[in-house]
């Protein structure tokens, strides 16, 4: 006989090493909030099913915007509002896993409440928890398209108004009237009988999920002790007294019974077509790997920074077209501001012989450097024995830094001279596939005609990539 | 009166003393202490008995580990295994209150909300 004993579930961290400050012990919610006991109850669930490994949270933007602090679990924090959209693409991309879409009233109702619609709509297999609390928690107590009429927040000081905000959305019904959705419930936080309700519907949904039924959804009506102004037992009470009124508890859909399990294979877009999608079939290289003199000892992490104009972009992109067909794994990320031409751009770019994790380079293997405030800004994150690349045309100062490679390139006055100022990109191409091993000039020449499909602008891009390619190899000596 | 075989055991750095768990327990064994936990909280507090082990206090509670509930103690304090001497061993409660015990193999003292790096027999 085991021992039985209700206390911390396995689907939560021992102490919550993602929680900023010393406090690791507790939640970051108020005292009494609802959500805590929300997460016990998935928690729980997803434990006893044995469906742990394979749960994929969807935090919202509000309150639970960190539950990944909790969880013991894959997590994705989405958009404000776009959990089910980030769910439909991860069960689709992951059929075996687990998604759950945890949304709070304002982030589902208000600002997501088209993408629940259409997720829903669609019949996606996903489990949607909606944390109804009829107010703006987060943000500090202000209206919620669920405020109940006459209810005070923070926006409606003298209440919500029907002229004035009209009546609170009642979620569960809506989604309820679409045909795909299989079991949609509304239940509450608010006495003992009510949390048993309610962890019954946490399980049934997370249950419809594992046995491929469809689209779950389960309205909570939790409490906001501190948006309400109330303690956590008087909380409870107002849920029991007002909430509930305006928002009848019950199960408003259920067929979960009647449907056959769907058949989430066929979801997926078969992998071996992707190349012919996107346009890379015909870009299909044949190399002599043997006779290939890259071998990149080190991954790189490059990035890229100058004025928009520059073809800052550019290079990143071309560099992992390259690092692509070099059979390397890469990333390319931008970061520009709104104008097409004369802001700051800049770029970040990883080659990798193994897969990545994140696209974001902090510091920098080789920093290009194409004018004079990128190369001040990012000058002090590349890492030591890196190589600054810098366009000594544009740029009227030196690098402070002694223990990285100094490479000035005079890139736009040689992209001058051959008649375009605009493939100073090229020449800085030419110059790391000089200086640097992880770059195979005769790649980088192959390459190059698939992304300049005009004769004469090929000509001039080859001619500026073999004047930066010479300077790279004399500067490499 | 149902019967005192369960026991309750507060964390009292989890707990936020939302007072919850105090008033859903159908017995009323719980309260807030005087006292304040290194948060700042007037944590929840066992009153030392009469806890029926029914657990509506677990589900009441908003923190994942502020309570732990022995369904059955008896139970439970004779399933205990000593880690230190890895040998089957017996606990003892030496104050309810605070939620601790004691190893009777070792000696050493227990902390019973701790419950998932301590082992019991199957």
């Amino acid at each position: 006989m085991s021992v039985k004993i209700l206390g911390k579930s396995k689907g939560f961290y021992d102490t919550y090493e993602r929680r900023p400050g010393s406090n690791k012990e507790q939640t970051h919610y108020c005292p009494g909030c609802g959500h805590g006991i929300l997460h016990k109850m998935i928690a729980e669930a997803l434990v006893d099913f044995e469906v742990a490994e394979n749960m994929v949270f969807i935090s919202p933007v509000g309150c639970s915007v960190f539950a990944y602090y909790y969880f013991n679990a894959g997590n994705i924090q989405a958009a404000h509002g776009r959990a089910p959209a980030v769910a439909t693409g991860v069960k689709r991309a992951l059929p075996e896993s687990i998604v759950i879409s945890y949304q709070g009233d304002g982030d589902l109702a208000a600002i997501g409440g088209n993408e629940i619609l259409h997720a829903a709509n669609r019949g996606e297999s996903m489990t949607v928890f909606f944390v109804n609390n009829a107010i703006y928690g987060m943000t500090g107590g202000q209206m919620a398209p669920t405020t109940l009429i006459g209810q005070k927040t923070t926006t409606t000081p003298y209440g919500r108004t029907l002229q004035n905000e009209g009546y609170p959305i009642k979620m569960a019904e809506i989604i309820a009237s679409l045909e795909s959705p299989v079991y949609v419930e509304r239940v509450m936080l608010a006495d003992v009988r009510s949390k048993n309700a309610a962890r019954k519907a946490v399980r049934k949904g997370i249950r419809n999920q594992i046995e491929k039924k469809g689209f779950s959804f389960i309205e909570v009506l939790s409490t906001c002790p501190t948006g309400w102004k109330m303690t956590a037992p008087q909380s409870e009470e107002w849920i029991k007294t007002t909430l509930v009124e305006n928002f009848p508890l019950g199960v408003y859909k259920d067929i979960a019974d009647q449907v056959e399990p769907l058949d989430l294979s066929s979801n997926l877009a078969p992998t071996e077509r992707v190349p012919k999608l996107i346009g890379l079939e015909q870009d299909k290289m044949e190399f002599d790997t043997a006779a290939m003199k890259i071998a990149p000892q080190i991954d790189q992490e490059i990035k890229i920074a100058g004025f928009g104009g520059q073809g800052v972009l550019s290079l990143g992109v071309w560099l992992s077209e390259i690092g692509m067909r070099e059979d390397l794994q890469v990333s390319w990320i931008p970061s520009y501001g709104p104008e097409m031409r004369g802001g700051t751009a800049n770029c970040h770019v990883k080659l990798s012989r193994n897969n990545i994790g994140s696209p974001l380079v902090t510091h920098p293997t080789v920093l290009v450097a194409m004018n004079r405030p990128s190369l001040e800004k990012f000058e002090g994150d590349v890492v030591d024995g890196g190589a600054i690349v810098w366009d000594s045309s544009l740029i009227d100062v030196e690098p402070q830094r002694k223990d990285i490679r100094n490479i000035p390139v005079p890139a736009t006055k040689i992209a001058k001279d051959l008649g375009n100022s605009r493939v100073s990109n090229v020449v800085l191409l030419g110059v790391m596939a000089g200086f640097s091993d992880f770059l195979d000039p005769l790649v980088v020449q192959r390459v190059l005609p698939l992304i300049f499909k005009k004769k004469h602008l090929l000509e001039i891009n080859l001619i500026a990539f073999q004047k930066g390619l010479e300077l790279g190899r004399e500067l490499s000596d | 009166m149902a019967k005192a075989r369960g026991l309750v055991a507060v964390n009292i750095e989890e707990c936020k003393g939302c007072n919850l768990c105090v008033v859903a327990c159908p017995v009323d064994v719980l309260h807030l202490a005087d006292s304040f936990n290194t948060h700042g909280y007037s944590p929840a507090e066992y009153d030392g008995e009469g806890c029926t082990g029914c657990g509506v206090c677990y589900y009441a509670c908003p923190e994942p580990g502020a309570i732990t509930v022995f369904k059955n103690w008896a139970e439970a304090q004779e399933a205990y295994i000593c880690q230190t001497k890895n040998v089957p061993s017996r606990l003892t409660v030496t104050d309810a209150v605070k939620g601790l015990a004691e190893c009777e193999a070792c000696g050493q003292q227990v902390v019973l909300s701790n419950f998932r790096s301590l082992s019991f027999a199957e």
